[in-house]
């Protein structure tokens, strides 16, 4: 059975058994199905550090208004912002403008190292105070562990995604890929940048937040 | 192929661009009241779904997609996510069972 995207498209609201119940190709639903999966997995990883924190009397919160919040909030505006102009490559991708698509995946590839190089500095920071995953001069040691797991992850997921979006912009530039593929990437970017709208706040902003009973 | 951008104009976009923007200026100012803890953790929860939401709907188009496409991913998420919680509130429980 053949299924071109206009077949699909026009296709009437019920599934009658053709090749595409969602009218989306098989890359969309199957970057969305790694999408719920992967979401999984983090909101396995917060949960663990949320439960860690509400188990410890005393955790330790060594993020600061400067640099850590200040520097978080900023990886923030960076990652939000480099989603709107992955946005502007799938719009330009879906009108086959070849060289605005390339420019605008460029922009958001030096958002992702931007953010990439901003993480690594604040963990830079956090070493040179001594965190390592097992141990902290503050006393309990599964905050490393936790904290370098959960934001060492996203930062995989941002590393890879920039060079999934050098992949594409190249592929696309020379024709080989397809909009639909630029905007799979896009799905891919925006779905790292949701995550960290959850770390963000859990690991940042509640770090000012007396809890765990003993405060 | 361009019903991508038929589902909204770049103006929509950046609209929704900046409301991110403002919700997450929200939750930094929100982390410096004094608020306890629970409510804290209840209210900042609460943006983030807000803006998630945001970002599924719009950026990543999901709003724009069949209904059995959200009611395929979705509702299974949040059920698994709502089971995690199972483990929960053996978090406070460990705290009270600690040798000092």
């Amino acid at each position: 059975m053949s299924s071109t995207k206009a077949e699909y498209v026009t296709r009437g609201s019920l599934w009658e058994g053709g090749a595409a119940p969602y009218a989306i190709g098989s890359k969309k639903l199957g970057m969305w199905l790694f999408i719920i999966a992967d979401a999984l997995t983090f909101s396995a990883l917060l949960i663990v550090y949320s439960y860690l924190r509400f188990a410890t009397p005393h955790w330790p919160r060594p993020f600061h208004t400067w640099p850590s919040i200040t520097m978080a909030t900023l990886m923030t505006f960076v990652l939000l912002s480099s989603s709107v102009t992955m946005v502007f490559g799938v719009l330009a991708a879906s009108r086959n403008d070849r060289r605005a698509t390339v420019k605008w995946i460029i922009f958001t590839m030096i958002g992702g190292l931007a953010f990439v190089v901003l993480h690594s500095n604040e963990w830079l920071g956090l070493i040179h105070e001594g965190v390592t995953p097992f141990g902290n001069p503050w006393g309990e040691p599964l905050f490393g562990a936790s904290f370098f797991t959960l934001t060492g992850l996203h930062m995989t997921h941002v590393i890879v995604g920039v060079i999934y979006l050098g992949i594409i912009a190249t592929g696309f530039g020379r024709g080989k890929f397809s909009s639909e593929d630029v905007e799979v990437s896009g799905l891919y970017w925006h779905f790292v940048d949701l995550v960290w709208m959850f770390i963000f706040p859990m690991v940042y902003l509640l770090s000012n937040a007396a809890m765990g009973g003993a405060h | 192929m361009s019903e991508y951008e038929h589902a909204g104009g770049s103006k929509l976009y950046l609209t929704v661009w900046g409301w991110l923007l403002g919700l997450t200026v929200v939750e930094v100012l929100l982390a410096y009241r004094h608020l306890s803890v629970t409510v804290m953790l209840v209210i900042l929860v609460g943006l983030s779904v807000i803006k998630a939401a945001l970002i599924i709907s719009y950026f990543m188009h999901l709003r724009f997609e069949r209904l059995s496409l959200f009611l395929t991913l979705f509702p299974a998420l949040v059920f698994c996510i709502v089971l995690l919680f199972t483990f929960f509130p053996d978090a406070m429980r460990l705290y009270q069972l600690r040798y000092p």
